[in-house]
């Protein structure tokens, strides 16, 4: 069987796992994988990031040879995975608080250090809020003390598991119980919030990289590379919420495609630093086709629509294609 | 071997024949040469294998230890002041989780307004987060108490906090023996963990408890932290088998056997509060004074025994609940009023209770402004319904606009 097959060649990013040789199957595609967090969890229809935290740990899992434990911050992933006396998790897991989970972290590969199990490997889970706010103390620290920990932000842009409230991750115009369709300026607003990618690669830690839901083989990809290095690394991805940004359940993966596909969230890859890699815009589209899918931006669209709020946006994802090259032509596909 | 040493470097000392595997380090006055001493010993390698961890704050230190502790490593972290209440958060989780952290609290005033110096409020504001609370009444005691702690903290499953007054200890040069590492060894065996994170037997730590069992979850925790009321004179006794001397404890009695009056402290004061006792003693005084080594839990039978017949008792307290009373005149003054398990240990009906506020960010409590304090007492002067501020300067008051109830306390 050929191992050079064009993954895109059939216009969706899917690809059969039985054209392909063993070796470049998924892990998921693996009957033996290790399935990290169950089913009967109690995640919402069509969670983005449920979908994202098993196939990154069911990757490191196997990357590792089994030998994973982590550590999870409060939010969502922690509050619908572990309903005393529930557990969804079939791997080595602890929760201590919100802000802390990088520190956790760097004690347990401290611990494993000092007792001579180096070979156990340690990964830290946390959504958007644990890492780019509350948690970026503790985070900033594991970077700059190099620490052995894979770190992995599911950014649903929002505190989501409080109510959908603004986190320094939610973007421009977004509707959010804190920042309500209401003013002048309806929505989130622009010119602030973190880029923790960037912030992150300020650190010139080893490896930092960024990937969707959309694109779950790429996903897996980087958590195996990841995996192969030690000291800190960092992932994050986008994992849309339905809850949050009031979107259809089944419209999860479409999402984050379109997140990058129009732009406006860029996939990379970094070391030490430097951009080594990214993952071109294959089929640029404008940023509308991923807005008005979802509740939270619905304030720009219709009779009282906002365009010039939708432009600012569409502008920022211009940004983010020629800060990264994600395309060569700056045309935009015209929307019909 | 005795030697000249500083208190920080002993506790130091003690801490790295404890043999901690993880040490996470930040940076607060008075305990920074407790850390710094550390940091030398694992750069050298004399303490290893362990793992120097310098966080970007105490909350991070904390955390970094509770990881440390949930992956079956003995994990050791100090701080004071600011610093404690900077990991607040951690505090609980810790005990909660049931990881037998061990940390030395250098004892240090709360701002505002900013003071670098001793008293106890630091500590006071976290007695009710599920730590045992040991008490240091001298360096040898602090140095004993936290090989004593290693081994409580790893018997029970529980964090101790190890409070050693700032600057008033740690900073003081004074001879002190530190076990030797076969002594330790033979008190302390290797941490064996009661739940720990390993991929080849993974549990979850840490889940979601809602109302249907959160209430036993916590019941469990209380009546666990009452056992160490248990096992704190088991350990105390097994270290004087072990060293020879008399260190730890619930609580300690000195002089009290005929006494009618009984002063209650915790910590350095205990040295001048007894100093004072044998003077006034010669004076044909009958007075004693009663050590809490142990402030979480709370002994009670023992307090309320060394208390029996005792007509009045004086609390020193480093320091106060603003609004209130104090947290160790309130819990003495409780002791006094609930019923005794035997009539054996009933104490006089009434006994009086004067709550004392003394020392306060770093000002000292003299022998002088003790005995003066004993004298005022017991001549009626010191009114028990009214918290009593020791040594107020009163010059510093005028023209302050007070409150009519703080003019009355005039």
């Amino acid at each position: 069987m050929t191992t050079d097959l064009k993954l895109y060649q059939i216009g969706t990013f899917a690809a059969g796992n039985r054209l392909l040789d063993p070796d470049e199957r998924s892990v998921q595609a693996d009957p033996g994988r290790a399935n990290a967090i169950t089913s009967g969890h109690r995640a919402c229809q069509g969670c983005g990031e449920a979908l994202g935290a098993r196939f990154v740990l069911d990757a490191a899992i196997r990357a590792a040879g089994g030998d994973i434990v982590t550590a999870n911050a409060t939010g969502c992933l922690e509050v619908f995975s572990t309903p005393y006396p529930e557990s969804a998790w079939q791997l080595a897991w602890v929760h201590s608080l919100f802000g802390n989970v990088a520190a956790v972290a760097s004690g347990i590969a401290a611990a494993l250090k000092a007792q001579g199990r180096e070979h156990v490997r340690v990964v830290a889970q946390a959504g958007d809020g644990g890492t780019v706010d509350i948690g970026l103390g503790c985070l900033s620290g594991m970077f700059e003390r190099n620490d052995d920990v894979l770190f992995v932000c599911y950014d649903n842009q929002g505190y989501m598991n409080t109510g959908v409230q603004r986190s320094g991750a939610t973007p421009p115009a977004a509707r959010t119980a804190t920042t309500k369709p209401v003013g002048a300026e309806p929505g989130n607003v622009f010119g602030q919030g973190k880029d923790l990618p960037r912030i992150a690669m300020a650190h010139e830690i080893p490896y930092v990289a960024t990937a969707t839901v959309a694109d779950l083989r790429d996903l897996e990809r980087k958590v195996e590379k990841a995996m192969s290095m030690h000291g800190a690394r960092y992932l994050h991805v986008l994992v849309p919420c339905p809850l949050g940004w009031a979107s259809a359940s089944q419209d999860t993966i479409r999402l984050a495609r379109l997140a990058t596909q129009s732009g406006l969230f860029p996939v990379f890859e970094a070391e030490h630093g430097v951009v080594t890699a990214t993952t071109p815009i294959r089929q640029r589209v404008p940023v509308e086709d991923y807005l008005v899918l979802q509740g939270r931006f619905s304030h720009l669209f219709g009779e009282h629509g906002r365009p010039d709020v939708v432009a600012r946006i569409q502008a920022g994802a211009d940004h983010n294609i020629a800060r990264y090259a994600l395309a060569p032509d700056p045309e935009v596909v015209p929307h019909d | 071997m005795l030697r000249q040493v500083e208190g920080s470097r002993a506790v130091a000392d003690a801490v790295a024949r404890c043999r901690p595997q993880v040490i996470a380090a930040y940076p607060i006055s008075p305990q920074t040469h407790i850390v710094e001493a550390l940091s030398d010993l694992v750069r050298t390698g004399e303490l290893a294998p362990c793992e120097y961890l310098m966080v970007e704050s105490e909350f991070g230190a904390l955390s970094a230890c509770i990881g440390a502790s949930a992956a079956g490593a003995r994990a050791y972290t100090a701080t004071a002041s600011q610093g404690l209440l900077f990991m607040a958060e951690a505090i609980p989780n810790a005990s909660g989780l049931g990881l037998p952290v061990v940390m030395t609290v250098a004892n240090r005033a709360i701002g505002a307004p900013i003071n670098i110096w001793n008293d106890h409020s630091d500590a006071m504001s976290q007695r009710d987060a599920g730590w045992i609370q040991l008490f240091a009444e001298s360096n040898q005691e602090a140095v004993d108490l936290h090989v004593q702690a290693f081994v409580l903290a790893e018997r029970l499953s529980l964090p101790v906090m190890v409070c050693m007054d700032g600057f008033v200890l740690t900073h003081a040069v004074e001879e002190v023996d530190v076990p030797e590492q076969d002594v330790v060894d033979s008190l302390l065996p290797p941490f064996v963990p009661r739940q720990v994170l390993d991929p080849a037997a993974p549990v979850t730590i840490g889940a979601m408890v809602g109302p249907e069992a959160f209430t036993e979850v916590k019941y469990l925790a209380a009546v666990q932290q009452l056992r160490a009321l248990e096992e704190i004179p088991v350990v105390a006794e097994e270290f004087t088998r072990a060293t020879g001397r008399t260190s730890g404890g619930l609580v300690s009695r000195y002089r009290t056997d005929d006494a009618e009056t009984v002063v209650v402290a915790m910590g350095s004061v205990l040295g001048s509060v007894k100093d004072v006792v044998d003077e006034l003693r010669e004076d044909g005084v009958r007075i004693g004074a009663v050590t809490v080594t142990c402030f979480r839990p709370w002994p009670t039978d023992e307090v309320r025994e060394a208390l029996a017949g005792v007509e009045r008792v004086i609390v020193l307290n480093r320091a106060f609940s603003v609004g209130s009373g104090t947290m160790l005149g309130q819990d003495v003054r409780l002791t006094l009023t609930t019923r005794a398990p035997s009539p054996a240990t009933v104490p006089a009906p009434a006994t009086v209770v004067h709550d004392v506020v003394a020392g306060l960010g770093g000002r000292p409590v003299t022998r002088d402004s003790i005995r003066a304090l004993v004298a005022a007492v017991l001549g009626g002067e010191v009114d028990p319904d009214r918290l009593h501020f020791l040594d107020l300067d009163r010059s510093l008051l005028e023209g302050e606009d007070l409150t009519p109830a703080a003019k009355d306390a005039r």
